[in-house]
């Protein structure tokens, strides 16, 4: 299986080739500079593995949640490559690939991923490792870090992720939480194992039917809506 | 060649194909109007939002009605400045990145450019050079055009844009946004004579423009006389009648100093029914010619985009793989197109 995958949710902007199992990645810290460096990085690692475009089986993208504008690029880029080669596209969650990353780089099985999601509030999630992969072991919110809810179920929990840097005092004291990896960053390499797994079990869509998930969805107040 | 042109600096989400050979070929918009409405404008966020959920199913229902693959596309054009940078991004992206797969060029086109030139789509289309008034939500401009790319701006709004002015009065009016075609319905059956509101910066040489003093003008005459009905539409009269004056006085002398007789108005503004009977004095008095795009295509569209684009990638312009937008940018900063 032969995958393409984008993650701009964060200042980290990356994108990863997955090619039955071996992964190519190229990464860069770059703040707001995420449509501006993500085709480049595109072409660079197709032609570095001698591909086009129509020889991939899928898209994938961190669909969120995350920076609403950074969610936006990966998901146009997405749709515009997808649809220009007659690809189908894997939307996987930014939270789950941020909790993959951090069980493959530190080895650890029960994940609370957590970003800075401004307005004092974390975007959240919890993941277990199965096998190679995370598996969401409760539903992802957004919220204030002194409303995280306990981590689901007993066993060693580990932080990681930008939420930490910001909130750490308050997310250790919401979950116990002691292994905390807070420069954890979601990478492209691990939405595309997550997305592989993804594509087998059928959760691939239609490049039109691509959305990200802002998860924050009160973005605007109503004049006259009152206070 | 064969262009799809991509329409999303602000809140409407516009696709199109122009073939250089066979004219434009379809074209689709989606508007944001009722998103925004219980907002009183346009909320950038939910703009990009919406965006992305419509330009795709747009742009495939735009190839099936020109009955063009994708595959067939020889470029693609999207709006890269100037507007709301989020919004612009929507398109951006989707834009090169389909070109990219495609392997075809890509360009990025200024909004105002695609304005100024939407009238070219008309026939019959007017020839260059020309002076072309940009009247719409943003701004309220007059330009010498010599060359496609050749815009030296000749006046400038020093507040509102004429659009602007429109949508304000409409608002204290007690119209619904976008508050243009609503004072120009209102004014219809309003008495010219009643009130009479100042031509600004008409009384001295320039061609700069002023708007933000009639909203006052509407202001106070409305606390003075009243909100019936029948004042409200005496008010609405009264602020079209000066706005369609100004503008006239100011294309009048723009012709004069550049000694050009070609005028070409585009931007939502140029949709005015009062503003168009107006500058057809131009044609009988001056001699001049006056050139309108179809009353569609004066607001945002993705078809001017689709044109000023194949115009660009014919002359073998365009992009990198890197997508940049320019929320602020000027029209005279462009380059030529030989
Ligand atoms: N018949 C009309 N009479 C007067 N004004 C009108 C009419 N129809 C539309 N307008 C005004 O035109 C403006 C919209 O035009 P347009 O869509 O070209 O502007 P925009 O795209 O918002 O701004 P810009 O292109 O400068 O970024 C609004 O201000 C609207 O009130
Ligand atoms: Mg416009």
């Amino acid at each position: 299986m032969k995958i393409l995958a984008l993650e701009t949710a964060t200042d980290a902007c990356s994108a990863a080739l997955w090619l039955d199992g071996e992964v190519e990645e190229t990464l860069r810290l770059a703040p707001r500079e995420h449509a501006a460096l993500l085709l480049p990085m595109v072409q660079s690692l197709l032609a570095g593995a001698g591909l086009t475009l129509g020889r991939l089986d899928a898209l994938a993208f961190g669909r969120g949640p995350g920076s609403f504008t950074g969610l936006r690029i990966a998901a146009g880029m997405a749709q515009g490559l997808a649809f220009g080669a007659g690809l189908p596209v894997v939307p996987v969650s930014t939270l789950a690939a941020l909790a993959q990353g951090t069980a493959r780089e530190q080895g650890v099985d029960r994940v609370l991923a957590a970003l800075d999601a401004r307005m004092q509030e974390v975007y959240w999630g919890a993941y277990r490792l199965q096998g190679a992969h995370v598996v969401a072991a409760a539903q992802e919110i957004v919220c204030p870090p002194t409303a995280v809810p306990p981590p689901p179920g007993a066993g060693e929990w580990a932080g990681a992720g930008s939420g930490w840097l910001a909130w750490g005092e308050a997310l250790r004291a919401a979950t116990g939480a002691s292994r905390v990896f807070a420069d954890q960053r979601p990478q492209a390499r691990d939405v595309a194992s997550l997305a592989a797994t993804g594509l087998a079990a059928g959760e691939a869509v239609a490049p039109e039917q691509v959305r990200p998930v802002y998860l924050r969805d009160q973005v605007a107040i109503k004049p006259g809506a009152g206070a | 060649m064969k262009v799809l042109g991509i329409e999303t600096s602000c809140d409407e989400t516009g696709v199109a194909v122009y073939d250089t050979a066979r004219g434009l070929l379809a074209d689709a918009l989606h508007s944001q109007i009722a998103l925004h409405a219980d907002y009183g404008g346009v909320v950038p966020e939910l703009a990009s939002r919406d965006h992305v959920r419509k330009l795709l199913p747009l742009v495939r229902r735009v190839l099936d009605e020109a009955g063009v693959e994708r595959q067939a596309l020889d470029g693609i054009a999207y709006t890269a400045g100037p507007g709301l940078v989020g919004a612009l991004l929507v398109g951006a992206s989707l834009g090169r990145s389909l070109a990219c797969a495609l392997d075809v060029p890509a360009i990025g086109v200024h909004h105002m450019e695609g304005h100024l030139l939407a009238p070219m789509l008309e026939t019959p289309a007017p020839c260059l050079p020309f002076v072309a008034l940009l009247v719409s939500g943003g701004h309220t401009l007059l330009v010498a055009v010599h060359a496609i790319g050749d815009y030296r701006i000749l006046g400038d709004t020093l507040d509102d844009a004429a659009g602007e002015a429109f949508d304000k009065t409409a608002k204290l009016l007690g119209l619904d946004y976008p508050g243009g075609p609503a004072v120009a319905r209102l004014a219809e059956s309003g008495d010219p004579a009643r009130f009479r509101f100042p031509r600004p910066m008409t009384d001295r040489p320039g061609l700069d423009f002023s708007f933000s003093g009639l909203k006052t003008f509407t202001l106070t005459t409305a606390r003075e006389a009243g909100d019936d009905p029948q004042t409200r539409a005496d008010i609405a009269r009264a602020f079209q009648d000066a706005v369609v004056d100004t503008l006239y006085i100011k294309c009048r002398r723009a012709l004069q100093q550049t000694g050009l007789r070609t005028l070409v108005v585009a931007g939502g503004v140029g949709a005015n029914r009062a503003l168009r009977a107006r500058l057809a004095e131009l044609e009988r008095a001056q001699g001049a010619s006056v050139f309108y795009p179809r009353p569609e295509f004066c607001t945002d569209n993705g078809a001017m985009i689709a044109y000023a684009g194949a115009l660009r990638l014919r002359a073998g312009q365009g992009e990198g793989l890197a997508v940049e937008v320019r929320p602020r940018w000027s029209l005279e900063a462009l380059s030529v197109v030989a």
